[in-house]
């Protein structure tokens, strides 16, 4: 079982992408045996309103099963706090907001109050650091990368909020985590696809300082290959045990609850 | 057989203390990967004496000696691109022809001076004379300087094959940082510029757009610091190539500019 918790669904408005159709997304999972991706609408990270992608998320995943959609929520519009209780109806894993796309403070109020919005609603808070490599950025894309502050200050708003991370690299992981109490960081699981392999090791490194606990399973596609999370893996010496949870059985208990 | 182009090592005089594993885990994640061999080069003392993309001569020297100590110890896997700074011309000639005299099989300049620089012309008519290639350190469209290298980009590197159209080049890393679509749309026309896909960049569509613009026949395989994504973009050729055009990516290409005998016999 594999299950990618960072996948996009949608055009990026930057460069041409191929790949970015329901059944692209179909043919890139089975090409490289993911079972189930966690998929977010793409347009919408750069719409004034992100929450209008939502719709067209949720009927997509509809029908395909393989597809757990993870909508957006702005939580400086009014009315967000809806999009909560329609992710929870359509038992999305999670949700994702991306501050700095949508013009927000990441550690200001409104994020802080959705931390615990999503806290009270017992749904994990998917946060990417980047999209796109920043040497490579468009002129006109041009939103900071997400802050690894804003993720300790997340982690400390509220005692129950959990977060994913995705397209964190190992730098951002080991801040956040040795930056916050145990408790704090038991609370925040990271996504792979960032964080190098060999000769650099940076994976194996954080799988010994940090755990295997923390780590899921993300590939950031279509944007990026998904092969090369699969390969990331592939490259480790870790027991079975310890390569289903970060493919799947960590996803899947932060999923529970 | 699968020829890695763009590889590095360490030494003991560079700063990194885990000089050794990361060497062994380059080694080691060759091995899981199928990699035949690595076509190395060594930047002088990585910064810790002189700056990475400025190395001093001695420095250079040290690294490239270093290199081939590795070359020796394992005949099989490791060759070498010798280093050399074209501020110090007399100092790179030298230096290349004791490099290739001892057995290494190409160039490496990085950034120590701009691609287009007539500095670089002699260096490039050693490179001819001997018949290696020249790989170049390239920042996939550089929109300003950055700091601690004169970084070139495709239109610089470009200008300095046109100059010298029977010297084979490598443009380093099209994943490795930048617009690399620039680079891209400048090579069309340039026969002598092969790409080198290295860096960790895994762009969806990046591989699509190498093979469209100079074709399977200049497209090289490579890792650069990131073995993984190396892996994942040669599991996507796989998909995307035929098994002709995929043998050229992964080793028949480089068996053509790199000299005569430099690789064992498929």
């Amino acid at each position: 079982m594999r299950i990618d918790v960072s996948a996009f669904l949608g055009a990026y408005p930057y460069r041409r992408v191929p790949g970015t159709s329901p059944d692209a997304l179909r043919r890139a999972m089975e090409r490289v045996a993911i079972d189930a991706a966690w998929v977010s609408h793409l347009p919408s990270v750069f719409w004034r309103d992100p929450v209008a992608g939502n719709a067209w998320l949720y009927e997509t995943a509809a029908v395909e099963p393989r597809f757990k959609p993870v909508p957006a929520v702005h939580p400086g519009l009014s009315g967000w706090e809806g999009v909560l209780g329609a992710a929870a109806d359509h038992r999305a894993p999670a949700v994702r907001c991306d501050p700095t796309y949508y013009g927000l403070d990441p550690v200001g109020a409104e994020m802080r109050v959705l931390a615990a919005a999503c806290s009270a609603a017992r749904l994990p808070l998917l946060l990417a650091v980047r999209l796109e490599d920043g040497r490579q950025r468009h002129p006109h894309d041009r939103a900071p990368e997400l802050p690894a502050a804003a993720v300790r200050a997340l982690l400390r708003s509220d005692d129950d909020v959990r977060l994913i991370v995705t397209h964190a690299d190992r730098a951002f992981v080991e801040e956040v985590h040795f930056g916050s109490t145990p408790e704090a960081a038991a609370r925040v699981w990271w996504d792979i696809s960032w964080i190098w392999g060999p000769p650099e090791d940076h994976l194996e490194t954080l799988l010994h300082t940090i755990g295997v606990e923390r780590f899921v399973f993300g590939t950031g596609q279509p944007l990026r290959l998904p092969e090369t999370s699969v390969a990331k893996l592939d490259l480790l010496d870790v027991t079975p045990a310890a390569r289903e949870a970060i493919e799947s059985g960590n996803a899947s208990r932060v999923q529970a609850g | 057989m699968l020829i890695d182009v763009h590889a590095h090592f360490y030494h003991d005089r560079s700063p990194r203390a885990d000089w050794r594993e990361r060497n062994a885990s380059r080694l080691s994640a060759g091995e899981k990967i199928g990699i035949s061999v690595h076509v190395a080069s060594i930047l002088g003392s990585w910064g810790r004496t002189s700056p990475i993309y400025f190395p001093s001569p001695a420095d250079l020297e040290y690294g490239n000696s270093a290199l081939l100590a590795l070359q020796r110890e394992h005949p099989a896997r490791i060759r070498g691109y010798v280093t050399v700074n074209p501020n110090y011309t007399a100092h790179a000639l030298t230096e290349i022809g004791r490099c290739l005299g001892a057995g290494m099989i190409g160039i490496k300049l990085a950034a120590s001076r701009r691609a287009d620089d007539p500095l670089l012309d002699p260096i490039c008519e050693r490179a001819r004379e001997r018949a290696v290639p020249i790989l170049h350190h390239i920042w996939q469209h550089r929109s300003r300087d950055w700091p601690g290298q004169e970084a070139s980009d495709a239109v610089e590197l470009v200008a300095l094959a046109r100059r010298h159209p029977a010297v084979s080049f490598v443009l380093a890393h099209i994943g490795g940082g930048g617009d690399w679509q620039h680079s891209l749309a400048v090579l069309r026309e340039v026969p002598n510029v092969w790409v080198d896909l290295s860096g960790s960049g895994v762009d969806g569509g990046m591989l699509e757009s190498c093979v469209e613009a100079v074709g399977v026949e200049r497209l090289l395989w490579g890792a650069d610091l990131t073995l993984d994504t190396a892996w994942a973009k040669l599991r996507y050729l796989e998909r995307l190539l035929d098994r002709d055009d995929l043998e050229r990516v992964k080793w028949k290409n480089a068996a053509r500019i790199f000299p005569r005998g430099a690789f064992p016999p498929d």
